[in-house]
């Protein structure tokens, strides 16, 4: 290597998928139940909501993140009277744009799973004497684990390579929002191709790996798209 | 060799029903403790209407075409379908009143169900799914520990195994081992048999017939193959298009010719109670009596004095209106018609007593017409014994 690495984003970016795949691991779970199992009306829309942010420009979610996050809007005011501290240009946004913006990957491969796996197993637990709580972690949670992986390496994944929603409502402060994407885009606009190339092809490598351990793995629960 | 129906003595202790009387016995107040249904239920296709009260002991089977509504029906004793509006009282307990939630939830109902398709977790292997019942049984019944009830299932050998390495009868097995696991007061089987070939058949239905006797557990069976009904049941309960049609003791409900269409008009028969008297081992033949007389069946294993069960299918027997010389058939007994019904088609079903024991045969109009059939008239049943099939699986429990 001809000059160093700065390894500062690529660690936060790590803490920020990380963090976002974790937080999603527990909005996603109870989502896609309902979502797999309800006969609510409200499903399409539901589903549709969720499916957003796979079809919309990164800057619309971006832009409306950043005008809720703002400190004299509704969440942003929220956040700064509890932490005093503000949303935008944190890294409490970036995760909280990332966990919006990853939805569907948590939430589609979970549905798929618990679809697949259906009522038969939970009515077997119930009879059985698993209470609803425990047949979900006794029988449906083992049961979609491959659901669990895909959707924990795709949201990992994809929140690794977000760059429009960061810009919008990250910026680029070092240690704070300085995630890789951006760095490749800096480093870009500096003309420093070297430390661009690098960047690049690590995260190249990287998605490359992460794609290949979901489709080498099961290729049942697709993110689609509708 | 032919055996007049005489012996009348033994019949007292047993209660000679007709017809009209045996919907009746099933609505008197019963001793051991019921199950009390009184509930309605629709959804797509199905509409489900059901009162009635079944005594908690023996095997009673639930009994229906396709359709019927008959596993929706054990679906809500389970608690599995909430949308049933009603009352569901076991021995007195409320289980379900009114619509919506159920009052017990299912997974605090002590009932042990056996799915149609085994539902074995596929995650876990024999020796962990049943112990996946047994960590969350309901209480703690030595009878149904783990070991006696892996013995009297005969799992010890699968215990290792992968559920999805498993035939269809060892996964019907597992299951049932699995239910008794949660030491239930009460199974609940919805076809276990359906998709499993006739002589895997045969080796279930032992392990199935032995649960009221060996663990004291009343069994609700569904089914739509009447020799399932035939082999296991002490009651039949008829389901048919949503509703409860009649219910009553095995033997009754299967001589009743108005429930024929019910019951299945091809298969339909009577099923006889019978004590074993002797093998012969050269001729292949086990000589059995009854109150009506007594029959040569194809040779069985049921111990000399045991009892057992035989079912004589309507189209398997001939009436003749005299004692015939030089026939091939075995079995010829005395009796007298009891009933008659005309089919819509070719047929005349007659039910004919010999002792208390209630026989049923098919015959043409044209027979009737020549040999003057009719209701009190005495002829002569003749059955082939190799038309008779002998259910050892079970030995007569008398809770009726």
């Amino acid at each position: 290597m001809i000059e160093a690495l700065d390894f500062g984003p690529i660690v936060l970016s790590f803490k920020l998928a990380a963090v976002t795949t974790l937080i999603l691991a527990l909005i996603a779970t109870p989502l896609a139940w309902w979502l797999a199992f309800t006969q609510s009306r409200a499903k399409v829309v539901i589903e549709a909501i969720t499916a957003l942010p796979l079809v919309l420009p990164p800057t619309v979610i971006g832009f409306y993140l950043l005008i809720a996050m703002s400190p004299d809007a509704l969440v942003g005011n929220f956040w700064r009277t509890v932490t005093g501290t503000t949303l935008t240009f944190s890294f409490a946004g970036l995760v909280v744009a990332s966990v919006m913006y990853s939805l569907p990957f948590a939430v589609q491969p979970l549905q798929s799973a618990f679809e697949s796996v259906g009522k038969s197993p939970l009515e077997a637990a119930a009879t059985l004497g698993a209470s609803p709580l425990d047949a979900f972690f006794s029988v449906a949670s083992p049961l979609a684990k491959r659901g669990y992986i895909t959707a924990a390496v795709l949201t990992f994944a994809h929140t690794i390579g977000e760059f429009g929603v960061v810009l919008m409502v990250g910026g680029n402060i070092p240690g704070q929002t300085k995630v890789v994407s951006i760095a490749i885009f800096e480093h870009v606009e500096t003309i420093d191709y070297t430390q661009a190339h690098m960047l690049s092809a690590l995260m190249l490598a990287f998605s490359f790996i992460a794609l290949l351990f979901v489709f080498a793995m099961n290729r049942r629960f697709p993110v689609r798209v509708g | 060799m032919r055996e007049l129906g005489k012996e009348p003595q033994q019949a007292a202790s047993r209660t000679v029903t007709h017809g009209a009387q045996v919907a009746d016995a099933s609505r008197m107040p019963v001793q051991p403790p019921a199950l009390e249904l009184d509930f309605r239920l629709s959804s797509e296709g199905l509409k489900l209407e059901i009162a009635e009260t079944i005594p908690l002991a023996g095997i009673t089977a639930i009994f229906g075409q396709s359709g019927s509504g008959k596993t929706t029906l054990l679906r809500v004793i389970a608690g599995l379908e909430t949308r049933a509006d009603g009352r569901v009282l076991f021995a007195g307990n409320t289980w379900q009143n009114g619509t919506g939630a159920a009052a017990i939830p299912a997974h605090r109902r002590p009932v042990g169900t056996v799915f149609q398709d085994a539902r074995l977790f596929p995650h876990l292997d024999v020796r962990s799914n049943l112990m996946y019942a047994a960590r969350r049984a309901h209480t703690k019944n030595p009878l149904l520990s783990f070991d006696k009830v892996v013995e009297a299932i005969d799992l010890a050998g699968l215990l290792a195994c992968h559920t999805t390495t498993l035939s269809g009868g060892e996964r019907q097995r597992v299951a049932l081992a699995r239910a008794l696991l949660t030491a239930p007061r009460l199974i609940l089987m919805d076809e276990p048999l359906a998709s499993i070939d006739g002589r895997r058949k045969r080796e279930i239905l032992p392990y199935i017939a032995r649960l009221p006797r060996d663990f004291g557990l009343p069994v609700l069976y569904v089914t739509h193959a009447i020799d399932e009904v035939a082999a296991l049941a002490d009651r039949l309960l008829l389901i048919s298009d949503g509703r409860n049609v009649a219910s009553g003791p095995v033997a009754d409900m299967l001589s009743r010719l108005d429930l024929f269409p019910l019951t299945g008009r091809f298969e339909a028969g009577a099923v006889i109670a019978a004590e074993v008297v002797a093998h012969d081992t050269r001729d292949h033949i086990t000589d059995l009596r009854f109150d009506g007389g007594r029959l040569a069946v194809p040779l069985t294993n049921a111990p000399i004095g045991s009892n057992i069960r035989i079912r004589v299918r309507a189209r398997d027997v001939v009436l003749a209106t005299g004692v015939v010389e030089n026939l091939s058939a075995n079995n010829m007994l005395e009796g007298i018609i009891t009933d008659m019904r005309e089919d819509a088609g070719t047929f005349v079903d007659v039910q004919v007593a010999c002792g208390t024991a209630l026989f049923m045969s098919r015959v043409t109009h044209r027979s009737v017409r020549r040999l003057g059939l009719a209701i009190g008239r005495k002829v002569v049943v003749i059955v082939k014994s190799i038309t008779i099939d002998s259910h050892v699986a079970r030995s007569e429990t008398k809770y009726f």
